[in-house]
């Protein structure tokens, strides 16, 4: 299933869905897509006054700029999400998008769209944090079943497998 | 090259981050992004004490600090966040004062659309540009030798001829063709004073014809109204120290600029509505059947309360006017109401984006019409305002006291900053 993860560019929570068999829907896909630029210095993605105007369709015209620029790029991802998860209060290091108002809107719009939504905070202890990944796997693969009984025994070995080989890691200095 | 360090939200999604780059390489300067990682961001914003939820908000912060604790260097600082975003422009203008406080960097902020341009941020640029290659110059406070200023305007053209820091001969006339409204400014400045333009030192020149009119007096110093006017205003109103606020009500458009120890930190130009310019009070002395310059006496014995207006706009404000007449209402209370009602608009459309600061100094023609000025006082809550003398000269008079600043200016020639 496609699972959009809140903060959007959270490359823990994308690996940790990609593990369980899902495709993350991220945001860095989507800003990938704009860079025409091979400028190091030059600004990460080619946003261009287009996308403020696209970002009308999330955010009225009173709204800043910068939050409907950010819709631009995550508006798709929510519209295409099966799923999701929220994890809040999160520090920058985990991931973020800059702008409170963005996750508020975001968050809102994730919630309203009728998808199974899995709501965690981001954890301060061992304990926690072993508890979040419990309820993180659980959603997921709860969501395998919801899908149904299509998928083949063969595929959901190799991905246990593929578990095993990987390493859990990534952090995202955004 | 003058580096220009980028505090800033929302610039990179708006897709305003390459026009802010652009204005900055037209002018000779490089946008540079002060360093911050993520335990500084922590550490500096609980130091500067304002919880931001936006993080990039706190990244504005922890940049502001980095300058000012010496982290990262630069020579000027551009403040940018999203219009319409509240605590952008909390923190705008909080970093504004945080390093304005605490550095002797120059300082100028913006509130961006994603519809702003590159020439939309020139002015701004180009001023920041001037204030670190040319601190000296706008650090004058003094006219020395003889000097001209022309400052031609989109509507009028405005000439002065300074001599020892006292302005001897002025010039004021509609512009038409640029080069031949400023020869005819010259030549009213001139009259009775005994000097010819060949006796002149140095030749200053600013506003919306500067460029043609610089080239063809082969002036020494071609410069933007953002700083001309504002050195000119404190000039003027004898307030070269400390804060002050410099509000220009033009025939066509107005400008507010925030300007600290004389030099220029903010500014605001407004000019899509007829209904919060000058014309809007030549159309109400024409209806009135006065001079515009009787319509501020006029105001200031009316009382605004008695003549009602329902709108700003030139067309159904006018109307208003006239069934107030019709009403029977006074000549007086009908300009003082036209007076009050640009003065309201101003207030909303301008004064509102940017930090006023006491006082304010009113310039430019409409800066004559008292009544004006008594409405502008009153929509701020009773704010000193200062009508300097010959204040409807201001950007003439910083142009000829600045280009004093070159000293044998004969020898420069002609300079676009």
């Amino acid at each position: 299933m496609k699972i959009a993860v809140f903060p959007p560019n959270s490359l823990i929570l994308a690996d940790m869905v990609e593990r369980r068999g899902h495709e993350p829907l991220v945001i860095q896909k989507e800003m990938r897509k704009k860079v025409t630029d091979p400028e190091i210095d030059s600004p990460p993605f080619n946003i261009t006054e287009e996308e403020p105007i696209k970002g009308l369709k999330y955010a009225a015209i009173e709204v800043p700029s910068g939050v409907r620029g950010r819709m631009a790029i995550f508006g798709p991802i929510i519209d295409e999400a099966e799923a999701a998860i929220i994890m809040e209060d999160a520090p920058y290091g985990f991931g973020c998008i800059g702008c409170a108002r963005t996750n508020e809107l975001s968050m809102y719009y994730l919630r309203k769209r009728g998808i199974p939504v899995l709501e965690i905070h981001y954890p301060e202890t061992r304990e926690e944090t072993l508890e979040v990944i419990n309820k993180i796997n659980t959603f997921l693969d709860e969501l395998e079943k919801q899908e149904g009984t299509d998928q083949s025994d063969e595929s959901e070995g190799s991905k246990l497998e593929d578990d095993k080989t990987k390493e859990q890691g990534g952090n995202n200095h955004g | 090259m003058v580096k220009i360090a980028q505090i800033s939200c929302g610039t990179e999604y708006s897709g305003v981050q390459k026009e802010i780059e652009k204005a900055a390489a037209t002018f000779g300067a490089e946008i540079i992004i002060p360093e911050a990682d993520l335990d500084y961001i922590d550490e500096a914003y609980h130091k500067f004490g304002f919880n931001a939820a936006s993080s990039s908000i706190r990244l504005m912060i922890a940049r502001a600090m980095s300058l000012v604790e010496g982290k990262s260097d630069a020579d000027a600082v551009f403040i940018a966040t999203c219009f319409r975003c509240a605590e952008g422009a909390l923190v705008r203008n909080e970093v504004r004062r945080f390093i304005q406080q605490n550095t002797n960097l120059p300082v100028v902020t913006y509130s961006f659309t994603e519809r702003t341009k590159a020439d939309e941020l020139f002015i701004r640029m180009e001023a920041l540009s001037t204030i670190v290659a040319r601190k000296s110059l706008l650090a004058r406070e003094k006219q020395e030798g003889l000097t001209l200023g022309v400052d031609s305007g989109s509507t009028t053209t405005k000439v002065v001829l300074m001599e020892n820091n006292k302005i001897i001969g002025t010039g004021w006339l509609p512009t038409t063709d640029v080069i031949a409204s400023a020869q005819e400014g010259m030549d009213q400045a001139f009259q009775g004073t005994g000097y010819k333009f060949d006796d002149v030192e140095g030749v200053g020149v600013t506003g919306y014809g500067r460029l043609n009119i610089g080239k063809h007096l082969n002036a020494s110093l071609i410069q933007e109204e953002l700083s001309v006017n504002s050195k000119g205003a404190v000039y003027l109103a004898g307030h070269q120290r400390g804060e002050a606020t410099v509000l220009d009500i033009g025939g066509m458009d107005n400008k507010v600029i925030t300007v600290n120890d004389g030099i220029p930190d903010n500014f605001t130009m407004g000019g899509i509505c007829a209904g919060a310019s000058g014309r809007f009070l030549e159309i109400t002395a024409r209806r009135l059947g006065v001079d515009i310059s009787e319509l501020g006496p006029l105001a200031l014995k009316g009382d605004f309360k008695k003549s009602l207006l329902n709108s700003y706009c030139i067309v159904f404000g006018i109307q208003d006017l006239v069934t107030s007449l019709a009403a029977g209402n006074t000549k007086e209370d009908v300009a003082a109401a036209a007076c009050l009602s640009v003065a309201e608009q101003v207030y909303e459309q301008q004064l509102q984006e940017i930090d006023v600061r006491e006082p304010l100094i009113q310039v430019g023609g409409t800066s004559l019409i008292g009544g004006l000025v008594e409405a502008v006082s009153t929509v701020l809550g009773g704010m000193e305002v200062i009508v300097p003398e010959n204040s409807q000269h201001i950007g003439a008079v910083g142009a000829a006291l600045l280009v004093s600043g070159l000293g044998d200016t004969k020898e420069f020639g002609a300079k676009n900053l």
